[in-house]
């Protein structure tokens, strides 16, 4: 920042305050639905202000690379966020997450290839921060889009001997070269060399993860992105990234925190640990001895006369595209006065609140979507709970076995109601590999089959009934 | 030492301001909130922007586009591929963002 304050400084530092107020309205606007499109866009203005006053720097004297820059950027994000369906919506943010990170790890090393005189420690260090966790998210990131898309890498956990350790030398080599390019400031050298290692230590910590664990991982790297743009404003002295950075990477870290107590787990056990080998003690033939089978057409004889409904969405009814036939039988359950409600696991789907905008995106009023206490709350009085495509968050074993792998990790109690229909292809366990009593118990039916299809062959029946 | 002790009070208080606000956002918008957010997070466009527009130093590394007529340097070719990046992360993020918040918004 120059010592003199021209009068464009001024103006542009208040522009910069200016968008920084403007990032912290947008935020506070998400706090409730009615507001959260206006602070969208507030959000949106301040970046456009911050964009915009930073032409106006002295320092700024050409251009063409700018414009062409912003146009093929904003083309590429236009044309993603237009065309991406609502179920691919955790593989998109993971990538845009990545751009992020990217960006971090580029404007930092720009910095240093044109410092001429020492850009001093604080910077130094800093750059060095922007180069490891911005390569980290960037690579992080492309691994969970991989996973998540189902390109490149597998969806599940890559598992080896010794990977902790690979990743502890991973780190600590790309700390030492840091250090190193923070003693000579013209050692760039250095600085891709930390850059490499941070980028396969990104690949390793994400592919190590995977299925259920994902919305862990997305919010971790949401936290990260922030935590980048935060370093590099350190780079440049200059607050709003520090400040839009500081606000991003708190958002992170508040949703990874509640991603690991909705599963009981440690943020380390996430990343490091994983579910270890499969419960065999008890057969899951045993366990299933008694499971009953249902069709739609009884499924839509007992909707018939109940009075409440809950149905309890997972990761499948995104898979299955389920959402609109949902939303069918919702009207149609309302118009004969039947009340229905949605239980929401926060876990459920691959990132922090998949399954609401999934349901959103249907047409389900919000008012209807219920967070996991509230509708425990009312399950003991629920006629009928109906889970599409979720089963570890509704596996009462994490109730009553203190050996399970998921013990202690809150769910919703369906086997609470009275009756408890579970549309599943097969009954074959969930990311957790155990199995599921709930299919067997005395008030559950298994209705078998794709999720979507059998939603809608229960609305046709009730229609016709 | 001064910028930094400043610096580093700015980023304490916003991450205070941060965990303040974002604690009241409910579950059910939570993947609004993380795109938003994200797209907030692509202000490093500001200092792409520096580096991709900035005057070419001696020290640098000199590349001539001659068909563009433009001389181009390492760190302005960095801070183009920043601002691509950036840009993306900015529109992409905020127009995901207004396009499920519109959907929350429909049946209000």
């Amino acid at each position: 920042m120059p010592t003199e304050y021209s009068t464009i400084h001024v103006i542009i530092t208040i522009a910069y305050l200016l968008a920084s107020v403007l990032f912290i309205f947008g935020l506070k606007g998400l706090t409730h639905p009615r507001t959260a499109v206006r602070g969208n866009l507030l959000g949106a203005t301040g970046m456009f202000i911050a964009v915009i006053v930073t032409l106006l720097y002295q320092e700024v004297v050409s251009f063409q690379l700018i414009i062409a820059g912003v146009v093929i950027g904003g083309l590429i994000g236009a044309v993603l966020a237009v065309k991406i369906e609502m179920t691919a919506m955790p593989q998109l943010v993971a990538l845009f997450n990545g751009f992020g990170g990217g960006a971090s790890v580029l404007v930092a090393g720009g910095e240093l290839v044109k410092a001429t005189s020492d850009p001093g420690l604080q910077a130094l260090i800093a750059i060095a921060a922007s180069g490891l966790i911005g390569a980290v998210t960037f690579w992080g990131s492309l691994v969970a889009f991989g996973k998540l898309q189902g390109v490149g890498v597998p969806d599940a956990p890559v598992r080896y001997p010794g990977e902790q350790i690979v990743k502890i030398i991973l780190l600590l080599a790309s700390i030492i070269f840091g250090i190193m390019m923070v003693m000579d400031f013209t050692a760039i050298g250095y600085y891709w060399y930390l850059v490499i290692l941070a980028s396969v230590l990104g690949v390793l910590l994400v592919i190590a993860i995977g299925g259920a664990d994902m919305p862990v991982v997305i919010a971790l790297l949401n936290s990260y992105s922030g935590l980048a743009a935060a370093a590099t404003g350190f780079v440049l002295s200059n607050n709003v990234l520090i400040i839009a950075g500081s606000l991003v990477g708190a958002s992170g870290l508040i949703l990874t925190n509640i991603m690991c107590k909705a599963m009981n787990r440690s943020l380390a056990n996430v990343l490091f640990g994983g579910f270890g080998a499969v419960d065999t003690s008890k057969p899951a033939d045993d366990i299933y001895a008694n499971v009953k089978a249902t069709s739609p057409d009884e499924l839509a004889m007992l909707l018939e006369t109940s009075r409440r409904v809950v149905l309890v969405p997972g990761y499948g009814m995104a898979v299955s595209q389920a959402q609109h036939a949902v939303r069918d039988l919702f009207n149609l359950l309302e118009s004969k006065g039947v009340e229905m409600e949605f239980g929401v696991h926060p876990v459920a789907g691959r990132m922090p609140g998949h399954m609401n905008v999934l349901l959103a995106e249907a047409d389900i009023p919000y008012d209807k979507l219920k967070e996991m206490d509230e509708v425990n709350s009312i399950l003991e009085q629920t006629d009928v709970a109906i889970v599409i495509g979720a089963n570890d968050v509704v596996n009462p074993v994490a109730r009553t076995d203190p050996n399970s792998p998921i013990a202690g990790m809150p769910i919703i109690d369906v086997d609470k109601a009275k009756t408890v229909i579970v549309i599943k292809r097969s009954l074959s366990p969930g990311f957790a590999g155990i199995p599921n009593p709930l299919f067997a118990l005395d008030n559950a039916l298994m209705l078998f089959g794709d999720g979507k299809k059998m939603i809608q062959e229960t609305v046709t029946a009730l229609k016709e009934g | 030492m001064e910028s930094f002790l400043m610096a580093l009070t700015v980023f304490v208080l916003a991450i205070f301001v941060g965990f303040e606000i974002i604690t009241k956002v409910p579950p059910t918008l939570h993947t609004p909130l993380m795109s938003g957010s994200n797209a907030i997070s692509g202000i490093t466009i500001v200092g792409a922007i520096l580096s991709a527009g900035g005057a070419v130093m001696a020290k640098d590394i000199i590349f001539s586009i001659a068909f563009l007529n433009l001389e181009m340097s390492l760190s302005s070719l960095l801070g183009f591929l920043a601002v691509i990046f950036a840009t993306i992360n900015v529109v992409g993020g905020f127009m995901v963002t207004h396009r499920m918040l519109e959907m929350f918004r429909r049946k209000d």
